[in-house]
């Protein structure tokens, strides 16, 4: 390698010093702007690095729908007046939403805790030392995780015709800020998790304790109606059951399913289907609550 | 640069650190010896602002780091113990992350990048993963990552650990070099006794107590000058002998007994004509700062076995690679 010719002290500092007299940036918050664009922009980088990863996100989903779907599928009757829907409906246009949702899950929660990679693996540190508000760190990692689950949910928006459901582009249209949301709200309960977590062990237990809990009562496999009250009431303190149905009634009305129909399937209060707006909302301050709490567990310092 | 005064640690049940001072001067290098568990890492977590301190006050650049943690974080830098780069980066993704977070704008970043890079010669290797650097690249990409944003005060912990002679030799080059171009403050913890011997000064930790503090000269002439080490199957014996005979301070240390005399040349002679005990093997030497250490808590420092999170590390390369 070559060797450096060095220039003396004095001027080599001075000639990389040409901001304020100190040398360093001026604002604090004008650095926090940026580290949360830093964030997001590394894990970015890292996810369109990691191509296998990508791949193999995919594998569930379409085992899922082409399997599992057309399995009980074809033991409920199919399209053919079936018991599904009033036989209007076919287990894996249903299973669609669902599908989707199940995804965004796996991905959000895994990319908001790979902040105990990051602690593992030494990385936080040198966040957690940069002179940055800590709150950037939190939002920038739910930012960049919840980036991640949108992309891996547009790709599946392509498998629409193996469900057999057509896409339209207003169901796109509005799609697109739905799944964003749940997106977000997911992955700030993984980052929100993560910031407490010191050690990889309560992964496992994250992931059989939360996330297939989630993932059962949210109505992304079965309709949730007539369901034993226990488990109705768990439905409901489900976020991503607020996150299935809205995405599910958008893809299903946008097929030309009737609105009876979709109304049927997910979520209801006082026998009353939800409104997408009103799911919208819960969705989004479940979200907003995951991301105080974390931003309030990186302030802390022991 | 540094001022420590009464600074206390407590975990649940465990006092880390007892109460200590430190003082370090502008330009300084200053090495933090002690160890494993003596307390150095809690310390220089706590003047990062990593950790709260239980008691004490704390001020680094003039600043409280109570007070000012984001401040204080503006003017340090820090290379830990533990590798903390992401490895799917490359060296310059790593640095660019960096300048950014550390709010440098564009303009002087990559000049910068450049300039740090050159440092630590690794400027050929810029645009490779650092998943495929060495221990030993690793640790100067930290280097030049850790000077990158021109702190005044660089936090080193225990820079050399884990990488082989030749590697710490020309980590310490580099270090040398960066205190030359860059005058900036290097505080260091370290359980390398040798290495602490570049420091200007030296505080030594033993359980949480500062134990001495001064320039390793000062510190090693607290020894009472050469130091004689004595191997032979009987040291218990031997000690009695010398004890017996020239009424002299013996250390016993596994099959070795040491004594520090104010001149091993001519008492050698002497202790050779009086000894009946067989010996095995004779060595004098000036005093060194292991045996300071070893004065002034009546232990050696040793090199302990690896930490817990290096053993997950292996675990975790042994069970197919280091999964993210």
């Amino acid at each position: 390698m070559a060797t450096v010719q060095i220039p003396p002290t004095e001027t080599s500092r001075a000639a990389t010093r040409p901001l304020a007299p100190s040398g360093r940036p001026t604002s604090l918050r004008g650095a926090s702007l940026r580290a949360v664009y830093i964030i997001w922009y590394r894990d970015v980088v890292r996810y369109s690095r990691d191509r296998f990863r990508l791949v193999a996100s995919l594998a569930q989903p379409l085992l899922y729908l082409v399997i599992f779907g057309t399995g009980l599928s074809s033991s409920l009757g199919g399209a053919r007046g079936g018991g599904f829907g009033g036989g209007l409906l076919d287990y894996k246009q249903f299973l669609y939403g669902g599908i989707i949702g199940m995804s965004i899950l796996f991905i959000a929660i895994f990319s908001g805790m790979s902040i105990v990679w990051d602690r593992e693996f030494g990385f936080l540190k040198e966040i957690l030392v940069a002179p940055i508000n800590r709150s950037a760190v939190a939002i920038g990692k739910t930012l960049g995780g919840a980036t991640q689950a949108m992309v891996q949910g547009l790709i599946l928006l392509f498998l629409a015709p193996v469900a057999g459901v057509k896409l339209t582009p207003i169901s796109v249209l509005e799609l697109l800020p739905l799944m964003f949301l749940v997106c977000f709200s997911l992955t700030a309960m993984g980052v929100a998790l993560a910031s407490r977590m010191r050690s990889m062990q309560g992964f496992q237990g994250v992931m059989n304790f939360l996330m297939m809990p989630i993932f059962f009562l949210s109505g992304a496999l079965f309709p949730l109606r007539g369901l034993p009250a226990w488990m109705d009431a768990l439905t409901h303190l489900d976020p991503l059951a607020y996150g299935v149905d809205p995405i599910r009634k958008v893809i299903l009305r946008g097929s030309g399913v009737p609105t009876i129909v979709t109304d049927g399937l997910g979520l209801s209060f006082n026998g009353q289907p939800i409104p997408i707006p009103v799911e919208a909302a819960v969705v989004l301050a479940f979200g907003l609550v995951m991301l105080a709490i974390a931003i309030r567990n990186f302030r802390v310092r022991d | 640069m540094i001022k420590v005064r009464g600074l206390v640690k407590r975990y649940s049940s465990l006092e880390a650190v007892k109460g200590i001072d430190l003082d370090v001067a502008e330009g300084e290098v200053f090495g933090f010896l002690g160890p494993n568990g003596a307390g150095k890492s809690t310390t220089i977590s706590i003047l990062c602002t990593l950790l709260k301190a239980t008691a004490g006050e704390v001020e680094v650049a003039g600043l409280d780091v109570d007070r000012n943690p984001d401040e204080v974080r503006a003017r340090i830098g820090l290379i830990f113990q533990d590798p903390s780069l992401d490895d799917q980066l490359t060296a310059r993704e790593n640095l660019e992350f960096h300048g950014f977070i550390y709010g440098m704008p564009a303009s002087t970043r990559k000049e910068r990048i450049a300039e740090v890079l050159d440092m630590v010669e690794l400027g050929e290797r810029a645009g490779s993963q650092v998943r495929t650097f060495s221990g030993g690249m690793k640790r100067r990409l930290e280097i030049a990552r850790g000077v990158m944003h021109h702190p005044d005060i660089l936090f080193l912990d225990e820079p050399t650990l884990g990488l082989d002679p030749q590697t710490r030799k020309n980590i310490w080059d580099h270090l040398h070099e960066l205190r030359r171009r860059e005058g900036i403050t290097l505080f260091m913890t370290t359980h390398y006794m040798e290495e602490a011997e570049f420091s200007d000064r030296i505080a030594i930790i033993d359980q949480g107590r500062i134990v001495a503090q001064g320039t390793p000269d000062e510190l090693k002439s607290q020894v009472g000058g050469d130091v004689v080490t004595i191997t032979t199957e009987d040291p218990e014996a031997l000690a009695r002998e010398i004890d017996r005979a020239f009424s002299l301070a013996t250390k016993v240390e596994n099959d070795t007994v040491r004594i520090e005399v104010p001149d091993a040349s001519t008492f050698l002679v002497r202790l050779i004509r009086e000894l009946s005990t067989p010996v095995q093997s004779l060595t004098m030497r000036r005093p060194s700062l292991d045996d300071v250490f070893l004065n002034l808590t009546g232990h050696a420092i040793r090199d302990e076995a690896a930490g817990s999170l290096d053993q997950f590390r292996n675990m975790a390369q042994i069970w197919g690679g280091r999964r993210r």
